[in-house]
């Protein structure tokens, strides 16, 4: 089941744009966007003006973008700002290009949230089929406190540990080190870690990730249009979603069932195997979720994601290097943006002390509750 | 309870939900269950998320069950919690399960509230209209 239908060569990102991360208050989300497809199109070499799809992601104010952009695209949509809406949306940019109802796609991102006091947890959080009515009494919300649950469930069937979700912070923020836009620099060590204040037990202040301002465009075009463009074309071989919106929002299968089944696709669209990953980005909210993904996508045994973590495996130097840009535990935020960019960059190569030698497939990982994956690659399928 | 000084959330009571809040000033904990494939629901609307149908009935529990998952919070995102404060998701005996906040420990940390105790469902008025349903640990072993 290759990608390919009736365009040649599938479908290729060849323009990648990103803002600075921080906090910008002098931009709100839909000009941290325009900003970041700005430099999206410079990098491929395109004027504003070739797009003709436009599909915005948390920013909603497609008008003022459309307007101040002068662009005229064939499609305008925007799609709600939740991070599980990341792979969705370029999802739709991929079908909407192989059906050949468009030819070249930006997909724009904007992120406002820490400028505009974003909060995650309190009395209009999502998280809670009618929180107000079952959770917020009893003090219950964020995704934060979901996911601190959800680890309390994984450590008591499996035996998975504190010092575990530790080395994944550790791990990516090793990682930030290397990336010189990354908001979180400094170094950390185990015993920082286990200092770092609880948020909700048994989470720490650094198994969360980093709320910021930013902006991340990609631009998506045919294959058989991509190889005349300035950048060498990163090639989206596979691409698949399995939602699972448990009732009650705690799956007891931490998503496991949802992440196999878009695992089965992904790799049957993209016709390579777990094996032929050089690296992964993987959705890191909380730490806990990395642990789940790992396991979902067939990369650690059912309960084993902890102690894969533990191996080494994610670091830069082991067998998957995953979220080589500090991810959004350490880099920013950018609900599965920033990793999209990353991974272009880590298939074009010239990334300096945190480049992965050679790096041909790089794997996207998104846990619950919209799973995705999409597989990157420097060939077309 | 004064109501004035009461300023944790407090359920909007819908027309859906009215007949759970009115069972628990009884001191009972009932929830609705689907009139067609028997399943309990959680959450207040009239349509089964398992079969699809339509229509419930509502049914008091034994308020037996047992703790499934915990956390504890340090920040605060609503007024009125002072300190850390747990919660946890309770199995009931008959299935579905619900959250809560574990009370009758000496410190309510989360060593005190394992995964898998036992626990029985307590009711706490909290002002003239509302009780809500805690748990707390079950002395006796369970059979
Ligand atoms: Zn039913």
């Amino acid at each position: 089941m290759s990608l390919t239908s009736n365009r040649k060569d599938s479908v290729a990102v060849v323009g990648v744009g990103t803002t600075k991360w921080g906090a910008m208050p002098e931009h709100d989300a839909t000009s941290l966007g325009i900003w970041a497809l700005r430099e999206a199109a410079e990098d491929a070499g395109i004027r504003l003006q070739d797009i003709d799809g436009l599909i915005c992601q948390r920013l909603t104010d497609y008008q003022k973008f459309v307007q101040v952009t002068n662009i005229t695209p064939k499609l305008v949509t925007a799609t709600p700002g939740a991070g599980r809406m990341t792979g969705g949306t370029i999802q739709l940019a991929v079908q909407a290009i192989l059906s050949g109802l468009l030819d070249t796609v930006a997909v724009v991102y904007g992120n406002d949230g820490r400028s505009a006091g974003a909060k995650y947890g309190g009395k209009g959080d999502s998280y809670g089929t009618g929180a107000d009515q079952m959770w917020f009494p009893y003090g219950m919300t964020s995704p934060g406190a979901v996911h601190s649950m959800l680890f309390q469930r994984h450590a008591h069937l499996y035996h998975s540990t504190i010092e575990q979700l530790g080395t994944v912070s550790l791990t990516f923020r090793q990682h930030a080190t290397l990336n010189p836009e990354a908001v979180m620099r400094k170094p950390i060590t185990m015993d920082d870690y286990l200092a770092s204040r609880f948020i909700c037990e048994p989470l720490r202040l650094l198994d969360y990730c980093l709320i910021n301002d930013g902006g991340v465009a990609l631009i998506l075009t045919a294959g058989d249009r991509a190889k005349d463009l300035k950048q060498k074309p990163v090639y989206v071989r596979g691409i698949a979603q399995q939602s699972r919106l448990a009732q009650g929002e705690l799956p007891e299968d931490f998503g496991y069932a949802a992440m196999q089944r878009a695992s089965k696709t992904v790799h049957e669209m993209a016709e390579v195997g777990r094996d032929d990953v050089d690296a992964l980005m993987i959705y890191d909210n909380f730490t806990p979720i990395v642990l789940f993904a790992l396991e979902g996508f067939g990369y650690a045994p059912r309960g084993e994601g902890g102690a894969f973590v533990q191996s080494g495996a994610l670091a830069l130097g082991g067998r998957y290097p995953t979220n080589t840009n500090g991810g959004h535990l350490s880099e920013s935020y950018m609900q599965g943006w920033n990793l999209q960019a990353e991974a272009v960059r880590q298939l074009r190569g010239g990334l300096g002390a945190r480049q992965v030698p050679g790096a041909e497939t790089v794997q996207y990982l998104q846990g619950g509750p919209l799973c995705t994956s999409i597989i990157y690659g420097t060939e077309a399928a | 309870m004064n109501t004035l000084e009461y300023k944790k959330p407090l359920p909007p009571i819908t027309e859906q939900s009215r007949p759970f809040w009115q069972a628990t000033r009884e001191r009972r904990l009932q929830l609705p269950r689907c009139d067609h494939c028997g399943t309990f629901h959680t959450y207040f609307e009239p349509w089964c998320s398992q079969c699809g149908g339509e229509g419930v009935h509502w049914e008091t529990l034994s308020g037996r069950g047992r703790i499934w998952a915990n956390c504890r919070f340090h920040k605060h995102y609503f007024p009125g919690f002072d300190g850390p404060y747990n919660v946890a998701m309770v199995e009931l005996e008959e299935g579905p399960r619900i959250m809560t906040n574990i009370v009758g420990t000496a410190h309510g940390t989360l060593d005190e509230i394992p995964i898998g105790m036992a626990v029985q469902a307590v009711f706490e008025d909290v002002n003239d209209t509302v009780t809500l349903v805690k748990f707390q640990p079950v002395e006796a072993p369970q059979p």
